[in-house]
């Protein structure tokens, strides 16, 4: 169920998702990657350097936006290039519920060797916090 | 203080091999809340063509960083770290990495600039695998804000 270049078209819009994130979470991806930078755990810190809160790991927002694109492709290999620029923080309260990282995604040029470029709109609280967010895919 | 844009194109030795497992790939796929099945199935992954599990495409960030020390910590270089921030991030992939990988990390200066009083660098990684496979490139963009921004 491989999505095909000959079914896409530019404005083809991807399946919008919401990914959650909570205090717990940015522990956990602290563990995973390696990236044991305060500001993502440590709220005295984070607002001891000018921080609102304590905030997503960057590289965590931009593993999120990206599970539009696989899941919608199925195969993650088929991601030949990701790009994004990190323009807002992530704030994560800790009350337990955390906040959400809100995707859109659709088919904005179509490339030659049925490869196509999806830019991606990534928000949270309604604020644009990933520009220039853009994957090549390898379609079949 | 500005830094010296001599750097530019400066390599780095390759680091030392750093082993892909199949458990730590599903770390990094639970840590992310992803359950593609291609993350933890080696069977899903054949079935995509792959010889083992595949890694999600923002794993190679976590070899790439740990490389980028040499240049972040190189006293020659005198980077604050206090003040950076990762502006940009980008993966060029050649294919997904995999379990069973040996991939070292060649990290090159590619370009210093100054903008409205920060610096930005921006770092590149190389991953090969130990056969000489190149695997994924990744450019990252640090900004180290201007000295005086915090009042002092």
């Amino acid at each position: 169920m491989a999505i095909s270049f000959d079914d896409v078209e530019v404005g083809t819009e991807l399946p919008a998702r919401s990914f959650p994130v909570t205090r717990a979470a940015l522990v956990q991806y602290a563990g995973a990657s390696g990236d044991f930078n305060p500001i993502h755990w440590n709220e005295k810190f984070a607002l001891e350097v000018g921080l609102p809160d304590v905030i997503a790991h960057g590289m965590f927002t931009m593993a999120e936006a990206v599970r539009v694109v696989t899941d919608w492709v199925g195969d993650p290999g088929a991601v030949v290039e990701y790009s994004v620029r990190f323009t807002k923080p992530v704030p994560v309260p800790n009350d337990g519920v955390g906040t959400s990282i809100d995707v859109t995604a659709k088919v904005a040029v179509l490339l030659e060797d049925r490869r196509v470029r999806v830019d991606l709109l990534v928000k949270n609280r309604d604020l644009k916090v990933l520009g220039m967010s853009r994957a090549v895919v390898q379609l079949g | 203080m500005p830094l010296d844009p001599s750097f530019i194109g400066r390599t780095y030795p390759p680091t030392e091999p750093y082993e892909v497992g199949r458990e730590k790939i599903r770390e990094f796929a639970v840590a992310i809340g992803d359950a593609n099945p291609a993350y933890t199935d080696p069977e899903a992954a054949k079935a995509l063509g792959y010889p083992d599990v595949i890694a999600p495409p923002t794993f190679p960030f976590v070899l790439s960083y740990r490389a980028a020390a040499q240049v972040v910590e190189d006293p020659e270089l005198g980077l604050d770290f206090s003040r950076v921030v990762h502006g940009d991030q980008r993966f060029v992939y050649t294919r997904p990495v995999r379990a069973g990988d040996r991939l070292t990390v060649t990290i090159v200066i590619d370009a210093i600039k100054s903008l409205a009083g920060n610096e930005v660098l921006t770092v590149r990684g190389e991953l090969h695998e130990a056969s000489g496979e190149h695997v994924v490139t990744s450019f990252m963009t640090l900004v180290a804000r201007a000295a005086d921004e915090a009042g002092e």
